[in-house]
Order: C-alpha cells, then structure tokens, then sequence
C-alpha cells in the first residue's frame, strides 16, 4: 500500500487542470436534454478529443491518450472538480466503446471509436422494449440476416433511449433467430439512425424535455458489419456492457464528491436555517464519508484490477452505492432550500437553487436506469451470496 | 498509488484465519462465556505461539513490527471469529502506546518483549471508555489521570465488574490513586499518546466490528440457503435477498475506509482522526445492519441462545460504541470537513 501519486500522475493532474482553468466555457452549456445544448456539448467534446482528454483510457491510435486507470481517476477528479460540463456521448463512450475494445474487430474499432471520441458520432443505446424492462432477455425486436448474408433485416421497437432524438447511431440487442427464447439467438447490433425504416419518437421526461425516446424499426437493413461479436451472442456482449455500465466507468467518485462539496457550501451557507432540522446536518456528513467510501472503494478496485482481478457482482453494490447516495444528497440539498427548492431556472429568485433542482429530478433516474436497484439486489444475493433463485 | 495490500499481508490473513477457525469455534465460545474469567490461558498461549501477539512489538524488542496496515487485517479476523479474549488490546493498542514512550523509559523494552512473547496483559483505560476490557485479569493497567499516563500494577488498583451483555467482554470500573511511581508520561506526549491511543482503539474495534458483519452475513447466507417456508429455501425470496445484499453492499463500501483510515495512522496524517473515525462509523453501522438484517432472516431462531448469531451480534452491539460512540466520531468527523477551508471534494482523497 503507496498512496503517493507519482511524479508523473501528479504532471498529468496538473496538465488537466491548467487545460480546464483555459479553456472551461465560460457559460454553464445549455442541458444537453435539448436540441441546443446537445450541439453546444458536442463542441465541448470536440475541443476535448483535440486536447486528447476526451478518452483519456484508449488507445492512442483510437483517439485516447493511453491513460492507466489511475490516471483516469485523475482526470475524473479534476475534470469534475472544475465543474465541468457532463458528458454528452457517454452511451458511447463508456458503454459501447469499452464493448468494441473487448468484443469489436479491428475494423469496427478504426471505424467506430476515434469518431466516438470526438463525438462526431453520438450514440444511443437500445435495450430497453416495451415488455422488456427489468426482464431484458424477453426482448423481440427481430433482426434476421438476409439470405445473401450481407445485412440484417431488423423490425421492432425500442424504448428508454437517451436523447436518441438528437443522436446519430444506436446500438443494441435484436432476436436474430427467430426460433430463439429469452438470452440466446440474440445479437448485438450497431445502427445508424438515419437508415431508411427508423422513426423516432421523443419522450417527455419529468423534466419536461426530451430526455429519451422510443425507435420504431421497420425493415431497417443494416450492414453484417455492424454486428459485433458473433451471431447469437449479443446476450454475452451485452452483460459485458452492463457489467460496465454499473461498475466504474459510467459513474467515476469524482462526480459525486463535487455534488458532496456543494452540499456541503449548501449547507454552510444556510445554516441557521438548516439546523433547525438536526437530521440535515447528518445527512451532510453523511455526504462527505459516502462520497470518500465511493472513491476509496474505487481506487481500491482499480489496484486490484491492476494486480489481474477482475470485477465480479461487485459492481452491482456500485450501482446501488451511488445512485442512492446522490438521491440523497440531491434531497438533502432540496431539504436545505426548502419554499426555494421548487422553483425553476426561470424564476429570479432561485439561480442557484434550480442547478440542484435539476440535479434532484435527474437522481430521480439513478436507482431505475442501468437496471433497477432492485435487479442489482437480486444479483449480489444470488452471484455474490450464492443464494438460490 | 497503489490501495491493495501484498501477497504477504494477505497470505498473513489467510493463515491466521485458518488458525482460528479452528482454535476459536462456536462451541469454544460457548464454552468460555461460561467460565468465571471469561478468559482461556490456553488460547492466550496459542495466539502467542502463532506470533500474534508480537505483531506490533518493534523488532529490536523481539516483535515482528507491524503497522497500523497490518491491524486492518487482523482485527477483521479477530472480529470474525469473535475472538473471547482481548487480545488486540494488549497486542496492538497498548503496545502502541509503549512503543511510542521514549528509548530510555524504565520497563519499555521489559514490558515490549513480554507482550511479544505472550506474558502479559495489559489493560487501557483511556477516559473515552467509562470501563476498562479486562482490568481484573490484566498484569498491567494503561491509565489516564488527565494528560498523564500510568502504568499501574493490577495490585495497586481496585476494580468491580460490571458485566456485559457480551459474555466476552469482561468490563469493570477501576479506582486508583496517581503515583509519581506509575507516571510514565505526562503534559504535551501524554496528551498526544493517549489521542494515538484512541485512534488505534478506535481502528482495532472498527476492524473487529466489519469482522462481525462478515461473519454474521455468512451465518445469516447459510441458514437461509437451508430454512425452507413454502416448499423452497427461504433465501430464493426477494424479500430475504436484499436485505442481505444490503449488508454486503455496507460491508464493500465499508472496507477501503478502514483500509484509509489504517494507512492515515500509520503515516501520522494530520486528517487521521476524521478517516478513522469515518471508519468506525462505517464498520459500526455495516455490523449493526447486518446483525439487524440477520435476525430478522433467522425468524425466532435468531432470537435464541442457541443459535450462535447471537454472539456475534452481542459484540457488534458492545463495539460500537467502545472506543469512541457515534456521536464522538460522528463530532470529529463534522469538525474536519465543516471547518472553514476544509480540503474537500475530488482529489482530496489521498493527499493532504
């Protein structure tokens, strides 16, 4: 056990600072919820990728930096603890892109990753259907190969997708044998979403703006080459995704440790207020140990990976850890604000106020996206525990 | 930066607790909560045998010189096996204490070579404890008479027992009279052994308390595997499964704060005080969840005497608040991060 960065960790920490502090937008974007500030985060992600800190953790030849994953805690932690923007594309840079590194060829990974980087191509994900939700494997969407075997032929609908309205590609699970039942016959495809076929439908979400949206496919050919990994097991590069999805990439410390530290301003600024409900200021150390047991739990893990171990159901108690914690803290600072708490970014009164409202309703999500907590008990209980089904 | 420990320190662990898996069974326990001590001679000899008793004693003294890192293991596995003997008391926390006196302190070295070699007990009794583990058996008493420490021989002082609920710990109140005899610190190094010695009984039953929960999911795991309500093992109903991977989940998030907290005091961070009592929170709530949660999956059965649970659950309710309460680390932890300029926020975790 060191707990010394090296000199060399600490050189690239203060790179990523002194390139935040020049070039942090000077304006809070517009939320990438909408049409306008989807384009103003694409550019964002674009001066990012020409800095090559967009991934900092791929590969050079794919638009990364080649970064250890010490280093990208680093980044995580200065780039949130500037307060800057959140990530516009993370569905694929988080999700799909660790997926194409372990699963893709060469070819897809050269075509697919160095533009995802940069965000020239956003995508969405597609798993979510109708009758699918929590129970995945019960997906119908068909995708069948063609009987020349260059494309698939997919019809179906998805659900969930965020902001597919404004995106570029999907990607996602079909049926591809028909004959098929619950996780087999299944596989994973990638589709861009101006093919012919593709309709999208927005959905409103409780945040009134178009936060995702529901694809229809009807008869949508999409290129064999866009499959990834082999015919059938999109269940196996799927769980692969998820197991991404709920462990650390998707949710780095560094983002919960920010709201943690603005609760904890929250708090200090409002303080006769607040204590006249002993139980906030609970909940504000609380933020503080809960947010440090994430990152220390994080670089923990990250050791241990370095050493060869590989995260297991352990990842399902990440997706429970935060997504709890920062709907508490969310509600903490709701508490704190009280009569201010419900008021817009529109209202004069309530600037600051409507950046945690914001944040509230999105935290909302937390215990629901990514499968539910519920799902993630299940798993621990009977991957971890060994408890029977 | 590197936060996991060596192949050695875990290999250390593994040994130890194949050491007591089969030195401190269930049916032992049982067997030493009903004698008058409390206390197996021949366990202490054991411990002693396997070096755990010499672990934090420095080498030129006959010891192994271990750190605080090392404790965060070990204390786990004493907590584990719900250990009837106060071993790290004497072991790790007063030979802390003795360690840190001055070279030249009349009976440091004698005092070191015989917690090494397993020949003494010695009893802390830092103010925060209103009563001291094991002050009728101990040979030498750690005591505080404001800043000062005294080391006092058990015949100088007298003590009534106030028995605990945990048939374990063997609790009493101690009266003595301060001696210039017994004095072997006092003003500016008193007042920082005995905050160091808070510290490292803090860390000690932390790691004791996470021990606890490990163990008491591990019970609660294998009776609901078997218990079967409604023609299948309770354990296959949700209801059962996530109240115990909600102990799992405190335990994961619980661990690599102790670990922190552990490395913190071994390097005498200026922020050790709030990471270690961040890990008693967290290591105290973890094992009272999970004796909470393990009851309730045991149906009556945990609610028996005859089910062992019950004495891992006893420990976890005594430890928590033994060497500080909740409120005293929750107040140490509020006085780090809410003072002014505090360092908080990413990249604060590890460097000061």
């Amino acid at each position: 056990m060191d707990l010394a960065y090296t000199p060399r960790q600490k050189a690239f920490r203060e790179e990523v600072r002194a390139w935040l502090a020049a070039n942090l937008p000077r304006e809070p974007l517009a939320s990438y919820d909408t049409r306008e500030g989807f384009e103003q985060h694409r550019e964002w992600e674009r001066k990012l990728f020409d800095a090559r800190l967009s991934m900092v953790i791929w590969p050079e030849a794919l638009g990364g930096r080649g970064c250890d994953l010490i280093e990208w805690l680093i980044f995580e932690e200065e780039y949130y603890g500037a307060g800057a923007p959140m990530r516009v594309n993370q569905n694929g840079q988080l999700l799909l892109g660790p997926t194409l590194i372990e699963f893709g060829t060469e070819e897809q990974k050269a075509r697919f990753l160095p533009r995802m980087a940069s965000s020239e191509d956003m995508w969405a994900q597609g798993w979510s259907e109708p009758n699918a939700g929590s129970d995945m494997a019960a997906i119908t969407s068909k995708a069948i190969l063609s009987e020349d075997g260059s494309h698939y032929v997919v019809n179906g609908q998805k659900t969930w997708s965020t902001r597919a309205s404004f995106a570029d590609w999907l990607f996602g699970l079909f049926r591809s044998d028909p004959a098929s039942s619950r996780h087999h016959g299944l596989s994973y495809l990638a589709v861009p979403l101006d093919t012919p076929g593709v309709t999208i439908r927005p959905i409103q979400a409780l945040n009134g703006k178009q936060a995702f949206a529901e694809i229809f496919f009807d008869d949508v050919k999409v290129p064999l080459e866009n499959r990834i990994g082999d015919e059938g097991q999109g269940w196996h590069v799927a769980m692969a995704t998820a197991g991404f999805e709920r462990g650390l990439l998707l949710r780095s410390p560094a983002r919960f440790q920010y709201t943690a530290r603005k609760l904890v301003e929250l708090y200090k600024a409002h303080r006769a207020v607040a204590d006249r409900d002993p139980s906030i200021r609970d909940a504000v150390i609380e933020a503080w140990t809960g947010t440090e047991a994430y990152a220390l739990s994080a670089y923990h893990t990250v050791g241990r990976l370095a050493k060869g171990a590989r995260i297991g159901a352990e990842a399902s108690t990440n997706k429970i850890y935060w997504s709890e914690l920062d709907l508490k803290m969310h509600e903490t600072a709701m508490r704190i604000l009280g009569p201010l708490g419900e008021l817009t970014v529109d209202a004069p009164a309530a600037v600051e106020a409507a950046r945690w409202l914001d944040g509230f309703l999105f935290a909302q999500a937390g215990p629901i996206y990514a499968g539910t907590n519920e799902i993630q008990r299940n798993i621990i209980a009977e991957r971890m525990l060994g408890l029977p089904k | 930066m590197d936060f996991t420990f060596t192949d050695d320190q875990l290999t250390f662990r593994e040994a130890v607790s194949r050491f007591l898996m089969t030195e401190a069974a269930p049916e032992m326990l049982r067997e030493i909560w009903d004698t008058d001590i409390g206390r197996s001679p021949e366990l202490r000899k054991n411990l002693a045998e396997q070096g755990l008793t010499a672990l934090s004693v420095p080498e030129d003294c006959g010891g192994l010189g271990m750190d605080d890192i090392a404790w965060a293991l070990m204390t786990q596995e004493l907590g584990y096996y719900a250990i009837p003997d106060s071993l790290a008391d004497t072991a790790y926390v007063a030979a802390g204490l003795i360690a840190a006196l001055p070279a030249a302190t009349a009976s440091r070295d004698d005092w070191l070579g015989r917690v090494a070699e397993g020949s003494i007990r010695i009893a802390v009794g830092h103010p925060v404890n209103p009563l001291l583990a094991d002050a009728n058996l101990a040979d030498l008493l750690l005591l505080a008479h404001g800043d000062e420490v005294h080391a006092v021989p058990r015949v100088q002082v007298t003590v009534e027992a106030n028995p605990s609920i945990d048939l374990s710990r063997r609790l009493a109140a101690v009266s003595w009279k301060p001696a210039t005899a017994t004095l072997i610190a006092d003003g500016a190094a008193g007042r920082a052994l005995w905050a160091q010695t808070l510290n490292r009984g803090a860390l000690s039953t932390a790691g004791q308390l996470l021990g606890l929960a490990q163990r008491m999911l591990d019970l609660s795991v294998d009776y609901v595997a078997q218990r079967k309500q409604f023609g299948k093992p309770i354990g296959s109903f949700q209801a059962v499964k996530h109240h115990l991977a909600d102990v799992a989940t405190k335990i994961e998030f619980a661990k690599p704060v102790l670990y922190r907290a552990a490395y913190a005091l071994a390097r005498g961070e200026a922020g050790a005080d709030a990471r270690v009592s961040h890990a008693k929170l967290a290591c105290g709530e973890a094992a009272w969840l999970a004796a909470r949660h393990g009851i309730q999956v045991h149906g009556a059965m945990g609610y028996t005497w005859e089910v062992d649970l019950q004495m891992f659950m006893k420990r976890a309710w005594a430890l928590d608040a033994a060497w500080g309460d909740r409120g005293y680390h929750k107040s140490r932890v509020a006085d780090a991060i809410l003072v002014e300029g505090a360092a908080l926020g990413p990249g604060h975790t590890f460097e000061e």
